[in-house]
């Protein structure tokens, strides 16, 4: 057999070359190939991808981070420290040729393709969060996660492009002229003079970007728990959660189906010959056909259903008592962060402006300033409670904190989606009272919107700015001092209850 | 690498003490640095060890089959070297199978350049020879050793 191996440690000037002699001479002993690349203090010679695409196992030994580990992706790995390779080569080696004889893909599938589930199956290209030997509740965290963070750099330029686009447009024709959503595609009209044409192409390009967050968070969350087989049938169930209006618990639930199912597909032991057309062929297309199949016939209705209920009680309230509907609207928008409840209230906001626009009434302009009011908070509130007591968050957490002051600035309330799936319990009640203040609030000052996004941006041009700022700040202010009381409750007794919630959710998929 | 009088040579005989009295494995190295010390390669004796016990507390360096090989990158390190002890009652350098009857102590200048290196990688490659283990410990003559390590390690 032809293996690769990568050899380090801390000093890197004897036990990296020491286990590299060792790694050579026990392959050579079992009449096997070694090409070794030893990341000591001299430097690396990298191994050539030609070399490693035709190994059939890679073995690292290694005491420290192995560098440029991406390029034995996919190869059936053996892993241990320096010291297990020098005194224990032989070993090592035979655990090389076990990996290898029950990964037979990776021999003859191209460089990099993933290699069939087996003794220590090569780690995916792409980084997930998710850690071996964990709780279902954990791994279950650890899924949504992953795919919270492949979604956040969409929701980060597609909706800054489109709060961007409705500025532009703002300062090109004020009241006057067409609305940036009205305006025609760039690919008909576009002129390098006009203002309010740059604004629809910023506003053209957010709207697609923002057209992949929940196929993206699906794809990826069916990636966490399935590596990559599993990206494409997440995709494809995300794609179908959008397209039957089950938004962002749609896609959840889509990627989950999909990684389940890759995840049982992978188990399947199959003949030599088959084995690198299933996980790159077979796998992709029955996992995206059955997932895909079941949020279409399944489980997309009855959630397309409750969004059209919610939206039929909503008009109903309008009428009645404003303040109110605005305290629900606001709940709703910090609910879900961006999913489907969210952008119920959302729709239906920017459905009342239309027909306000249209009637010359201002009903609908009041509804609009309070759910983007709402759709503020959530962001904004876990950036101040994590500048203020940043201990109570993890590290990535205190960074997120720091883009979540231009999220929630920017209206992009998916901003909150890393600090709520990590500790739902805890950030959505917390999130859901300040976006109900501030939703409430601003219908009790009747600040009136026009336009149906851009944060702080479009605040000048909305009627009573200072008061709606005021309504901001008390929303922002009451869910951040939430957020920090709850987080600094026991810890022990909430992680417990969360396991359970999750525990259950994956044996019903 | 001519004669053991080269003051860049890895290895001479007065870096080579064939029978190390130490029983611990801190008096052990502190012996073979006071050889490097005497021979002007290494230019501050304890700050060097402190080098060395910085490294060792990381992971033990003791090998299985009897070999010690505490080591360091230091700025205290003037020239790649390496000083050689044998211990006939063994020193524990805490690998598993027992103390350590053949030590060597590696040391690398902090900023070495990669030639240097080369010269630390073929002797860490030999350590692993049975072959190179065996005659250090048939060998009764420092002078002998250490010409045979930088015949051994000459590329």
């Amino acid at each position: 057999m032809k293996f690769v191996a990568v050899t380090s440690c801390p000093t890197g000037i004897a036990h990296t070359y020491m286990a590299a002699e060792s790694l050579e001479q026990s392959a050579a002993a079992a009449g096997h190939e070694i090409v070794v690349e030893t990341q000591g203090a001299g430097g690396a010679e990298r191994i050539d991808p030609a070399t490693i695409a035709a190994a059939d196992a890679v073995i690292f030994a290694a005491d420290v981070e192995v560098q440029a580990r991406e390029r034995f992706a996919g190869k059936p790995t053996v892993t241990s420290g320096v010291k297990g390779a020098i005194n224990n080569g032989p070993a090592l080696i035979a655990q090389a040729e076990e990996a290898a004889r029950s990964a037979p893909v990776a021999a003859t599938a191209p460089a990099g393709a993933p290699a069939a589930a087996g003794a220590g199956g090569g780690g995916p290209e792409l980084a997930s969060k998710v850690q071996d030997g964990d709780s279902w509740g954990t791994k279950f965290r650890q899924w949504l996660m992953t795919g919270v963070s492949y979604l956040i750099p969409f929701v980060a330029a597609g909706g800054l492009l489109i709060a961007l686009g409705f500025a532009l447009n703002t300062i090109a024709v004020g009241d006057q002229g067409y609305l940036v959503t009205e305006a025609p595609p760039v690919t008909e009209q576009f002129s390098v003079t006009s203002l309010s044409d740059w604004a629809a192409l910023c506003f053209q390009i957010g709207g697609l970007a923002f057209s992949f967050l929940v196929p993206v968070l699906a794809g990826f969350i069916a990636f966490a728990m399935a590596d990559r087989p599993g990206i494409a049938p997440g995709f494809a169930a995300g794609a179908v959660a959008v397209a039957v209006n089950a938004g962002f618990l749609g896609g959840i639930i889509g990627g989950l189906l999909a990684g389940a199912i890759v995840m049982w597909l992978k188990k399947a032991k199959l003949p030599f010959a088959l084995a690198g057309v299933w996980t790159v062929v077979a796998i992709p297309l029955i996992a995206s056909f059955a997932a895909g199949g079941v949020m279409f016939l399944i489980l997309g209705k009855p959630i397309a259903a409750a969004m059209e209920a919610m939206t039929s009680w909503l008009e109903g309230l309008s009428g009645a008592n404003m303040v109110l509907l605005g305290v629900i609207l606001g709940l709703m928008m910090a609910f879900d962060m961006g999913g489907p409840v969210n952008k119920v209230a959302y729709f239906f906001a920017v459905g009342s402006l239309t027909t306000a626009l249209d009637s010359g009434t201002t009903t609908g302009l009041q509804i609009m300033a309070a759910v983007m009011a709402a759709g503020m908070t959530p962001p904004l509130a876990l950036a101040l409670a994590a500048a203020v007591r940043p201990k109570l968050f993890t590290p990535s957490e205190q960074q997120n904190g720091k883009a979540a002051w231009l999220m929630g600035a920017s209206f992009i309330t998916e901003g909150a989606i890393p600090f709520a799936a990590s500790d739902p319990l805890r950030v959505i009640p917390s999130l859901m009272a300040g976006s109900a203040v501030a939703g409430g609030l601003v219908m009790a000052f009747g600040s009136e919107l026009q336009a149906p996004h851009g944060g702080i941006f479009v605040v000048p041009f909305i009627s009573n700015p200072w008061l709606y700022l005021v309504a901001i700040a008390a929303g922002t202010a009451i869910s951040a001092a939430l957020v920090i009381a709850l987080k600094s409750t026991k810890r022990a007794e909430t992680q417990l209850v969360q396991a359970e919630t999750a525990a259950g959710i994956p044996a019903t998929v | 690498m001519s004669a053991t009088t080269d003051n860049t040579a890895l290895i001479t005989a007065e870096m080579v003490d064939l029978d190390v009295q130490a029983t611990t494995k801190d008096e052990a190295t502190r012996h073979l640095a006071e050889l490097l010390v005497a021979t002007g390669r290494v230019s501050d004796l304890d700050g060097f060890l402190a080098d060395v016990r910085a490294r060792e507390a990381q992971m033990a360096t003791g090998l299985e089959g009897g070999i010690g090989i505490p080591h360091c990158r230091s700025e205290h390190v003037t020239v790649p070297t390496v000083g050689f002890g044998k211990s006939a009652d063994g020193v524990d350098y805490g690998a598993a199978d027992g103390p350590a009857h053949l030590i060597f102590l590696i040391a690398a200048p902090a900023g070495a350049d990669s030639d240097h290196m080369k010269i630390l990688a073929a002797l860490a490659r030999r350590l692993v020879r049975q072959e190179f283990k065996d005659n250090l410990r048939a060998a009764s003559d420092p002078a002998a050793v250490a010409d045979y390590i930088r015949t051994e390690v000459t590329p």
